[in-house]
């Protein structure tokens, strides 16, 4: 055959057309078979320290659950939205998920606001939606999961395992805004049930960075040790000043917020060490679950020094979505929220998590650590702590219909 | 007596470090009328290059004190060079270009360094006074603060230089009649008060923690200060920050820190209010 220039355009517009087609052809047949996991995450911005870590903890879920053949015999294909640390984006990205990818179930959120933005759409649609992220609490609402660890379940340890060990006159310091003020309160409540007492407690607005009238404050006030539920880049300067002044070797201090961020890299050793905390999760933990969790992380990104304890948590979310879909064998949503409900629990990187049916909130293992030349040492171990501030508040089963973040009264 | 010195020096250090972040503006925008909206993130660029340099071996003292101010009026130039010479005059299009210039320079450093906090910690170690323990570094800012006054106020009053900038300032077109050039001064001025507040930046590097937004807390106190102080360079400054200083310590120390950062903005709402001039548009008139 010749070729002339007419069999070679109409020859070529074809191949063109026909290469146009191909993967739209392709792509419903795919999609229709694969299960669509939407995913909203600040992966740039300012919270992208957070979201991250989260995204790439969301990835290797996948690829595992993927590896392992996928759930009810669907590959998951995850649809991911970077919602820019901007909490407008959060409304905009969960309409399209749920109207133009029609996703199965949504993963993400981080900040509590960027929770609440989304929440209502995916309780209106019907979309199950997984927020993994430690936070205040009370958010009650049969259409959500939530798997991170509450105020109460990290001050429960932490409060009278303080006392026990350092004396009984206790300082609070908090951030002043609604986490700060409800972990002051548990603070207060978990301190003087351990026979604790709190002499004072202040609170700082996020944009404070100069703690010199604070730390001669609590020197008048000779504490036996400071509480700190400070948060984020400005109030890390207090650290910084306690250790400058030369207080650390004078009063102890424990907190519900640091490291959270990976502050103990931040931190120097003579700055850090000896302060204790209490999470869901740290590196150091030695059981076989964290140390595959942690090989698998290393083979996909090479570098696990960007895992933090709301990663783990994401991760974990993730692995209970797909537990509670092969526990319903089913994507049908109610037969995922049912199987939530009875008795869901996975063996994670941080130990056991379960899903407490009243609240749809994790009941799960509290480990009390103490930084230590830039690392989170496990001291002690809590096994299987109840969210008891949002059991105080919150009874799915009593009201399947509730959807509201209650203020939790202490 | 023993809280009483501590509480003391903690408002003379709230004072200093008042001064010393404020330092650069008041001579950008108190001597050039040019509002840079990106003096914060000037600070921030100022402790980075602290932070960086520290790492990369130089010792702490150098880092702070010549390394920061050097990067930041090497900036300071160019901005001045490539963008801020063509808009002397035009208030409005300055702020808009170096508001600009602050989300430019936010965004670099996120991609350079990341969000999260970073930092240094202070070379000096703490001290007691009695039963109190203070921080050492606290008083070496002080110091330096002092230190940087007096200099700002020899080389304004006492030399060659000091006079032909402020006279450029008060009357360009006599200055440049008497044979100096204006776009000469306005640049090294610029550089001067860039590299001011480079070192304000990498002197305060290791007492927080430093994020790509850290600018943010310091840009509104900054302005307060150099507003409330008014047309004179060295005595608004010494007299806003005395006053701010004092008046937002006393309710830091008797209520809480919320109601200091409050007393402080209140107290600048009324002074501007009996006096749109600023301190030094009433009292101190003509001083430096």
């Amino acid at each position: 055959m010749t070729i002339n220039r007419r069999t070679f355009l109409s020859a070529g517009s074809a191949m063109a057309l026909g290469s146009l087609a191909m993967p739209a052809l392709v792509g419903k047949a795919m999609a229709a078979d694969k299960i669509k996991l939407g995913s909203l995450l600040d992966t740039s911005g300012l919270f992208d320290a957070y979201g991250k870590p989260m995204d790439m903890a969301l990835r290797l879920a996948v690829d595992e659950i993927n590896a392992g053949g996928g759930l009810v015999g669907r590959e998951v294909d995850i649809v991911a939205y970077d919602t820019q640390s901007d909490m407008a984006l959060y409304t905009q990205y969960a309409q399209q998920l749920v109207r133009k990818d029609k996703v199965d179930v949504v993963h993400g959120g981080i900040l509590s606001a960027s929770r609440e933005a989304i929440r209502p759409t995916l309780h209106k649609a019907e979309i199950p939606y997984f927020y993994n992220v430690l936070y205040e609490g009370g958010v009650c609402d049969r259409n959500i999961t939530v798997d991170g660890v509450t105020p109460a379940q990290q001050v429960e340890v932490l409060m009278p395992a303080a006392i026990k060990k350092w004396g009984k006159k206790i300082y609070i310091l908090a951030a002043d805004y609604n986490y700060g003020q409800i972990t002051a309160r548990w603070m207060k409540k978990y301190a003087e049930e351990a026979g604790g007492e709190v002499v004072q407690t202040d609170f700082f607005p996020l944009d404070v960075s100069d703690f010199g009238s604070a730390i001669a404050k609590i020197q008048s006030a000779a504490p036996d040790m400071v509480a700190s539920a400070l948060v984020g880049g400005a109030h890390l300067s207090f650290y910084r000043q306690w250790a400058a002044a030369g207080m650390k070797s004078k009063i102890p201090m424990a907190s519900t917020t640091l490291g959270i961020g990976n502050e103990h890299k931040v931190l120097t050793p003579e700055e850090g060490d000896g302060i204790l905390v209490a999470y869901n999760y740290s590196p150091e933990l030695a059981s076989p679950a964290n140390e595959a969790f942690l090989k698998a992380w290393a083979a996909k990104y090479g570098d696990t020094s960007l895992i933090h304890e709301i990663a783990v948590s994401h991760y974990q979310g993730v692995l209970l979505w797909a537990q509670a879909v092969k526990n319903a064998n089913s994507m049908d949503r109610m037969k995922v929220i049912e199987a939530v409900e009875s008795g869901l629990s996975i063996d994670g990187p941080s130990g056991k998590v379960s899903i407490d049916p009243k609240t749809h909130h994790a009941i799960l293992d509290v480990h009390l650590m103490e930084f230590e030349s830039q690392k989170l040492k496990v001291v002690e171990s809590f096994s299987q702590r109840q969210p008891v501030d949002t059991q105080a508040v919150c009874d799915l089963s009593a009201n399947p219909d509730d959807n509201q973040q209650y203020e939790i009264n202490i | 007596m023993d809280l009483a010195v501590v509480i003391a020096i903690q408002v003379v250090y709230t004072v200093a470090l008042l001064i010393l972040i404020s330092a650069g503006l008041a001579i950008v925008f108190g001597m050039m009328r040019v509002i840079n909206l990106a003096h914060g993130e000037f600070m921030m660029v100022g402790g980075y290059a602290t932070i960086v340099a520290v790492h990369a071996g130089v010792n702490i003292y150098v880092a702070m004190l010549i390394v920061a101010p050097l990067v930041v009026g090497i900036l300071g130039l160019l901005v001045e060079r490539l963008v801020i010479r063509f808009l002397y005059g035009r208030l409005i299009d300055t702020m808009l270009a170096t508001w600009g210039l602050s989300l430019l320079l936010i965004g670099l450093a996120t991609l350079i360094f990341g969000n999260t906090t970073t930092g240094i910690s202070p070379p000096i170690a703490g001290f007691p006074i009695g039963d109190y323990q203070v921080n050492g570094y606290n008083l070496f800012i002080i110091v330096m603060t002092a230190v940087l006054v007096v200099a700002i106020y020899a080389v304004l009053s006492g030399t060659r230089w000091g006079l032909i900038a402020r006279g450029t300032m008060q009357r360009a077109d006599m200055a440049s009649a008497l044979g100096y050039s204006p776009d000469t001064v306005y640049m090294v001025t610029f550089f001067a008060g860039s590299a001011l507040t480079g070192l304000a930046g990498g002197m305060l590097a290791p007492l927080v923690g430093l994020v790509p937004t850290a600018g943010a807390n310091f840009i509104a106190k900054a302005f307060i200060t150099v507003i409330s102080g008014g047309a004179s360079v060295i005595a608004g400054l010494l007299s806003s920050a005395t006053l701010f200083g004092i008046v937002s310590e006393i309710f830091n120390f008797s209520v809480n820190s919320m109601v200091g950062e409050i007393a402080l903005l209140v107290a600048a709402v009324i002074l501007l209010r009996l006096m749109p001039q600023g301190i030094t548009g009433r009292f101190f008139k003509g001083r430096m």
